[in-house]
């Protein structure tokens, strides 16, 4: 079998990620769900959270590249 | 996964990777007129054209190019410039925020649109150099605002003990000063990056399991083209969004810098 196993750290770099990134937008449909009005405030939030913790798998995707 | 492995398998298929990304048109090395810094001068060139013909003839009942340009200005200038910088002093910064949003959608959306299909983005020197202009503003704007020291000891959170403010500041240090241009330009490139690659991995390898592929292969490739034209979509979803995330944090930054009390 052949290929490299920088893959497979960018495999492991997405899990957490992944949680978070599932967490944040439960705690956002909830929070627009108990309060619609407050969507418009909430959005960029959410966003926001979401650009942070997805940094963390592109930053796997990157080094996978990098060091392979 | 299983499409990369069968499609590995045969012997004309190479996976794609980071050569592809490399496409000189005219020249080689680093001076070289590459496939996307030609088609960042297409996107400042269409930009210009559509944002005057949109604004050419204003009126009060608009045209649907006028609606257009004027409900993207307002996205950003009021959803992203005054509901977090403020309303005190949003205005100046409007011009750079929506030349950011309108400059990344357009050569985001580039990796879709026929002919062109390079997203600028996915080398990463132009998000590097657009990070940079981020960078250099709100450190600029910051210490106009409050002064060299007074900047320094904005970023420390109001009401920390004596012991805690050293590591406080070396951390909220390391985050202004590298953390934030690194994560924004490596966030905006790697979506690009793993955007393009997947797309050329799903419709490339779907050609290669369609044209060459034997029996049951032939169907993986009809499946393979299938998932190419649903990433395709999803793609434009992230393409959007990431134009968006881009401006939202050079936003909050700028406001971080001018915000009176941390």
């Amino acid at each position: 079998m052949q290929g490299n196993i920088a893959i497979l750290g960018y495999g492991l770099s997405a899990i957490g990620p992944g949680i978070g990134v599932g967490l944040i937008f439960a705690a956002y449909i909830n929070g627009v769900a108990r309060q619609p009005e407050a969507r418009g405030m909430l959005q960029p939030i959410a966003f926001l959270g979401f650009a942070l913790a997805e940094a963390l798998a592109i930053f796997g995707l990157a080094l996978a590249f990098v060091f392979r | 996964m299983s499409i990369v492995a069968l499609a590995t398998e045969g012997s004309g298929y190479t996976s794609p990777g980071v050569a592809d990304f490399w496409q000189p048109l005219v020249g080689n090395g680093a001076f070289a007129i590459t496939r996307a810094s030609v088609a960042i001068l297409v996107s400042v060139a269409v930009l210009s054209w559509l944002l005057l013909a949109g604004t050419k003839r204003m009126a009060v009942v608009p045209s649907k190019r006028q609606f257009a340009t004027e409900s993207t200005y307002g996205l950003v200038r009021n959803g992203l410039g005054r509901d977090i910088i403020g309303s005190h002093d949003f205005l100046k910064f409007v011009p750079l925020l929506f030349t950011m949003f309108v400059l990344i959608l357009l050569n985001n959306l580039f990796s879709i649109i026929p002919v062109v299909q390079f997203p600028t983005m996915s080398r990463v020197a132009f998000p590097t150099a657009l990070a940079l202009v981020v960078f250099v503003v709100y450190h600029v704007v910051g210490f106009r605002k409050h002064g060299l020291v007074g900047y320094f000891k904005s970023i420390i959170p109001a009401g920390l003990s004596v012991g805690l403010m050293i590591p406080i500041f070396l951390l909220e240090l390391i985050t202004d000063l590298f953390t934030r241009p690194v994560t924004l330009a490596l966030r905006l490139f790697g979506n690009m990056f793993a955007g393009h690659l997947l797309l050329v991995l799903f419709i490339g390898g779907g050609e290669y399991l369609l044209l060459h592929g034997a029996g049951a292969f032939k169907l993986a490739g009809v499946g393979a083209l299938g998932m190419g034209f649903v990433m395709t979509v999803f793609e434009i979803l992230v393409q959007v969004l990431q134009a968006y995330i881009f401006t939202l944090l050079a936003a909050l930054y700028i406001a971080g810098a001018v915000a009176n009390d941390h």
